[in-house]
């Protein structure tokens, strides 16, 4: 569904992601593991297109991420971003219904998928009718991934979803989110530096630094068979930090 | 390209107000340079026009100087105003050798012009002295002061420098006085009363010498040009409106001797007597008692100049608003072009306001298309500058968000780029708003009306309470549109993005 083929890119002098691959297969959730600078952040806004590579290819559903395609690929996809990107002149419903409102949905087309959104995301109507500043993070959050999922489309790429929330709030929204990307059986990549969101939501784990891959696999093969001493390192450099994961 | 493609349309948009002004539509437009006389003379040949009946008068007082008030006849944007015949001679024809109304007449002609028959007095230079001490040394003509050097002369600088004034008085009669001093006008006024001074040079019809009992000494060796009044007519007008021309010769020409327009001239200058009143006056042949009723007038004439003021100030911002958004999206959309841009419009606004008034007189003619115009290009830099930074302040995220959920250029304009820009829009429009109000009081120098048209008469009339007058409402209402705006923040800018 989504893979990049020896894809570099350089901004100026400063090498952002050096001949990078990655497959992501249908209804896979695949998630991009790194510190901040590692270029994971990259690796999605080529895939949107939001950027092309120097080198290499981009590849979504058979086509190749260029000017030309780039319009029509990103109709398959919805993005979200750390806080929830949500315009902060717009109520959380008109944040979400934007999207389908720019297609031309019938209204009760329209108010019919925010009611399932809002089920879903466990957002009432009240809170729906805030403005983004009225809400809690978590809250914003959800309001993001309704916008995103509007338009039901089959690829979800999402930027550090959880990243400006607290940690309570972050494991609950962490379980949730798992639930609903197998409930949904989207193509999910999701890019965080947290090792336990990795561990809880990704099928395959790339791990990323200075813009080249580590080790990709699943968490299990990073813990048991680390590719390079850095994989120990970058995991337990986490687990100091937080002595007991909670909830595991 | 693009700031041409705009200024393009900033043109076409003005058009509208910009109305090439002919006598085409029943309509005679009276002229005025900006002092007192010439207020009075118009303000007659208001009168009378209304009076005929056969046209409506219009009147565009107080257009300034000889240069500005004779281009808007040329062009049409006024049909009569008063006019000298020396200044004829010598500022609009530039030959001094034509000395009669008839040689003057027939050189005009080409123009498409005409004048009257003198009104019956001239207004030159002249040379004033207490009527009793000139009784006393028995002075009567310039040539006179030639046996009494130790009187103490006080001339303005121009008197003092032009050649026509007292270095070639001098020569032409060989006078040589012991003390000459540079004075203004108003100060020697009151040193001749007080005895301070003995001599002065004033210009005959001038209201204050008869308060003051002065004397004119005769030019009896013709050195002053004669500087006769005349109508000063576009030959067009006098031919569609026969009956009006005809009865405004009648009423004028030959009816005006210096003393008497000496007395109107006081009557405005020194009594405080409205114009129309003092030109009633005059038609009326009497005298109408003093004071009555001016305060009243004065608060009617408030109400409409402020109607006036407030139709500029809403037209131009208007006009901004509509161009000025545009632009500053335009600038932000293409950035070269957006810099080119929005330094053309800061040149704009760097071209001091009444110059760029007077600009607009030979493309536009005066009156209110020109000032509207004037007033729209200086509102667009705050309008056009801030659209721009209000646009170059959105988060770069949250337009790459706009593409990924595809909503198309015009409903990512208006749904996401504007609202979110709204906080600067809406500043600049404030500050282009507020800014107007005083900028469109300069207005009133090219016939554009408003209350400046009182701030130009009263600095004519020398006359703080009138300048005050049009100058106090112009700052009540800048308070007024800042109040305004402060409501209208809340209508305009989004509640999720008020603090």
């Amino acid at each position: 569904m989504i893979a990049l083929r020896d894809v570099t890119k350089r901004f100026g002098a400063t090498v952002a992601l050096d001949s990078v691959s990655l497959d992501v297969p249908p209804g896979a959730t695949h998630v991009l593991l790194g510190s901040s600078g590692s270029g994971k952040s990259t690796v999605l806004r080529l895939i949107l297109g939001l950027a092309a590579p120097d080198e290499g290819t981009v590849v979504v559903d058979g086509v190749v991420v260029d000017a030309g395609s780039r319009d029509r690929l990103v109709a398959r996809m919805g993005y979200v971003v750390q806080d929830g990107g949500l315009y902060p002149h717009l109520t959380s419903v008109d944040n979400v219904t934007l999207a389908a409102s720019a297609q031309g949905w019938p209204r009760a087309r329209v108010d019919a998928r925010v009611a399932e959104l809002a089920g879903m995301a466990g957002l009432d109507a009240a809170t729906l009718g805030r403005y983004p500043r009225e809400l809690s993070g978590g809250q914003r959050q959800r309001v993001g991934l309704m916008r995103a999922l509007m338009l039901d489309p089959p690829v979800l790429l999402l930027d550090e979803p959880l990243g400006a929330l607290d940690p309570i709030v972050r494991a609950e929204l962490q379980d949730q989110l798992g639930t609903l990307f197998a409930a949904l059986a989207k193509t999910v990549v999701l890019v965080t530096h947290d090792i336990r969101e990795a561990a809880r939501l990704g099928r395959t784990i790339t791990l990323m630094t200075a813009g080249r891959v580590v080790q990709q696999g699943t968490f299990a093969d990073l813990v048991e068979r680390p590719a390079v001493p850095f994989v120990r390192q970058f995991l337990t450099a986490q687990t100091l930090a937080v002595p007991r994961a909670p909830g595991s | 390209m693009r700031p041409s493609l705009t200024a393009a349309l900033a043109l076409i948009a003005a058009l509208p107000f910009a109305v090439p002004a002919t006598a085409a539509d029943g309509v005679i437009r009276v002229g005025s340079k900006s002092f007192t006389e010439s207020y009075i003379l118009a303000e007659v040949i208001a009168q009378v026009i209304e009076q005929v009946g056969e046209a409506r008068a219009e009147r565009r007082v107080g257009l300034g100087g000889t240069g500005l008030t004779q281009r808007a006849l040329e062009s049409g944007a006024i049909d009569v105003y008063p006019e000298y015949t020396g200044t004829l001679a010598r500022v609009i024809l530039k030959d001094p050798a034509l000395q009669t109304v008839e040689a003057l007449r027939a050189r005009l002609a080409a123009g498409g012009l005409t004048i009257s028959a003198s009104l019956g007095f001239a207004n030159t230079y002249a040379l004033a002295i207490r009527a009793e001490q000139a009784e006393r040394l028995g002075l009567r003509t310039v040539g006179d002061l030639a046996r009494h050097p130790e009187l103490r002369a006080a001339f303005s600088s121009g008197f003092l420098e032009r050649d026509d004034g007292w270095p070639g008085l001098r020569a032409r009669y060989g006078l040589g006085l012991a003390r000459v001093e540079v004075m203004e006008h108003a100060v020697t006024y009151r040193a001749i009363a007080s005895g301070q001074v003995d001599l002065m040079d004033v210009f005959s019809t001038d209201g204050q010498l008869e308060r003051l009992r002065l004397r004119l000494l005769e030019d009896d060796r013709r050195f002053f040009p004669d500087y006769s009044a005349v109508l000063l007519a576009r030959r067009e007008m006098t031919e569609r409106f026969p009956r009006t021309w005809a009865r405004l010769r009648e009423a004028l020409e030959g009816r005006l001797d210096a003393a008497r327009m000496a007395r109107l001239n006081a009557m405005a200058d020194l009594d405080g007597r409205s114009v129309p009143e003092v030109a009633a006056a005059f038609l009326g042949g009497g005298t109408p008692e003093a004071g009555s009723g001016r305060g009243r007038a004065l608060l009617g004439e408030l109400a409409a100049l402020t109607a006036d003021h407030l139709l500029l100030v809403l037209i131009s911002v208007g006009a901004a608003v509509v161009l000025g958004i545009p632009m500053g999206v335009i600038a932000a959309r293409y950035r070269r072009a957006g810099q080119v841009e929005l330094s053309v419009i800061a040149m704009l606004q760097t071209v001091p306001a009444l110059a760029l008034l007077m600009f607009m007189i030979p493309l536009f003619g005066i009156g209110k298309g020109p000032a509207l115009i004037a007033l729209s290009v200086y509102a667009l830099l705050p309008i056009a500058r801030n659209t721009y930074a209000g646009m170059m302040a959105i988060e770069p995220t949250l337009l790459e968000i706009a593409w990924v959920l595809r909503l198309g250029r015009l409903r990512r304009l208006l749904r996401v780029e504007l609202p979110l820009s709204a906080i600067a829009i809406m500043a600049g429009i404030k500050t282009a708003a507020v800014t107007t109000v005083g900028t469109a009081t300069l207005a009133a120098f090219i016939g554009g009306g408003g209350y400046g048209t009182l701030i130009v008469r009263g600095l004519a009339l020398d006359d703080t309470a009138t300048i005050l007058a049009g100058a106090a409402p112009a700052a009540v209402m800048a308070l007024a549109f800042h109040a305004l705006f402060e409501l209208l923040d809340r209508a305009v800018i989004p509640r999720g993005l008020r603090s």
